[in-house]
């Protein structure tokens, strides 16, 4: 199988889940809810969109292997980052 | 044709990764862009966390509007890759067409929107040396604006050699790789758009 000869997914569903995620997303900001919850929250569903967006529309499910190793190895150091960033500033503040 | 223009054009049965060397260096491109996003964002969560006031949700932004231009980024992407499904999958030069002029509108028109909203902000004081908050929300909207604004310039000329039709079901890649990038686009400003505008 080539790297483009895979089946083609439902673009449309793809398109009307991230619509209600956003929606859901709007509405969480507005809520009264705690500060942490929300947080947990928008976060959760950012990642779910964007990965909905990498899977589907970018055909990272689809695609060859070595894409989604070009992708991850960013993703990977990206997240390192943020947790060095986010222990670095909580010791600073200490 | 010079050997290096023969390489870039060999199919992707003959490379030695089954990869076409444009999709291939698109997505490294695309991984370097990560880490010029996840740079910006690292700093705008720590000059944030650092910060003695920050400004709440909706305080001083439009959610609202700017929840409508996340659906209208949203709305783009699907028409891209409508084009590619058209010309990839069925050989549909006029659906080719249709949608790559459609996801150069509504990227134009996401544009459009930001201008507006920035108008908007530096009408009630808000610039990028206003304030912490104000410099952190030019820099990283301004940035993936101007990704956005290339996206369109892009999808232009893509858009004008579909008219001109250069693409087929066999020789797509440009549409292919341009879709990559666009894609790449609204899925950083699903992650801005939920940091910046609704934390």
């Amino acid at each position: 199988m080539t790297e483009t000869a895979h089946r083609q997914p439902n673009y449309l569903t793809i398109f009307w889940a991230l619509l209600l995620l956003t929606l859901i997303e709007v509405a969480i900001a507005y809520l009264p809810w705690p500060r942490s919850v929300k947080m947990t929250s928008l976060i959760s569903l950012a990642i779910v969109k964007a990965l909905l967006v990498a899977l589907f529309f970018m055909h990272l499910k689809f695609d060859r292997r070595l894409l989604a190793i070009i992708a991850l190895i960013p993703l990977a150091l990206t997240g390192l980052v943020t947790v060095f960033l986010l222990v670095g500033t909580s010791l600073a503040a200490h | 044709m010079s050997d290096a223009a023969t390489v870039n054009r060999l199919p992707a049965s003959e490379t030695s990764t089954g990869i076409p060397s444009a999709k291939l260096g698109m997505w490294v491109f695309l991984a370097s862009e990560v880490m010029f996003f996840a740079g910006l964002i690292g700093a705008y969560l720590v000059l944030r966390m650092g910060a003695t006031e920050w400004p709440a949700p909706g305080a001083l932004l439009n959610v609202p509007l700017t929840a409508l231009n996340t659906f209208f980024l949203i709305c783009s992407s699907v028409t891209m890759v409508l084009a590619y499904a058209a010309i990839h999958h069925r050989n549909d030069q006029r659906g080719l067409r249709n949608y790559l002029a459609a996801t150069t509108a509504i990227g134009a028109l996401f544009l459009g929107i930001q201008v507006f909203e920035y108008s908007k902000l530096i009408h009630h004081g808000l610039t990028i040396s206003s304030s912490l908050f104000g410099n952190c929300f030019f820099t990283l909207t301004g940035f993936h604006g101007a990704h956005v604004f290339g996206g369109v310039v892009t999808m232009l000329i893509i858009t004008l050699q579909a008219f001109r039709g250069r693409f087929s079901s066999d020789r797509h890649l440009a549409v292919e790789a341009a879709g990559l990038y666009w894609h790449f686009v609204d899925l950083v400003w699903i992650i801005l758009f939920t940091i910046v505008y609704l934390l």
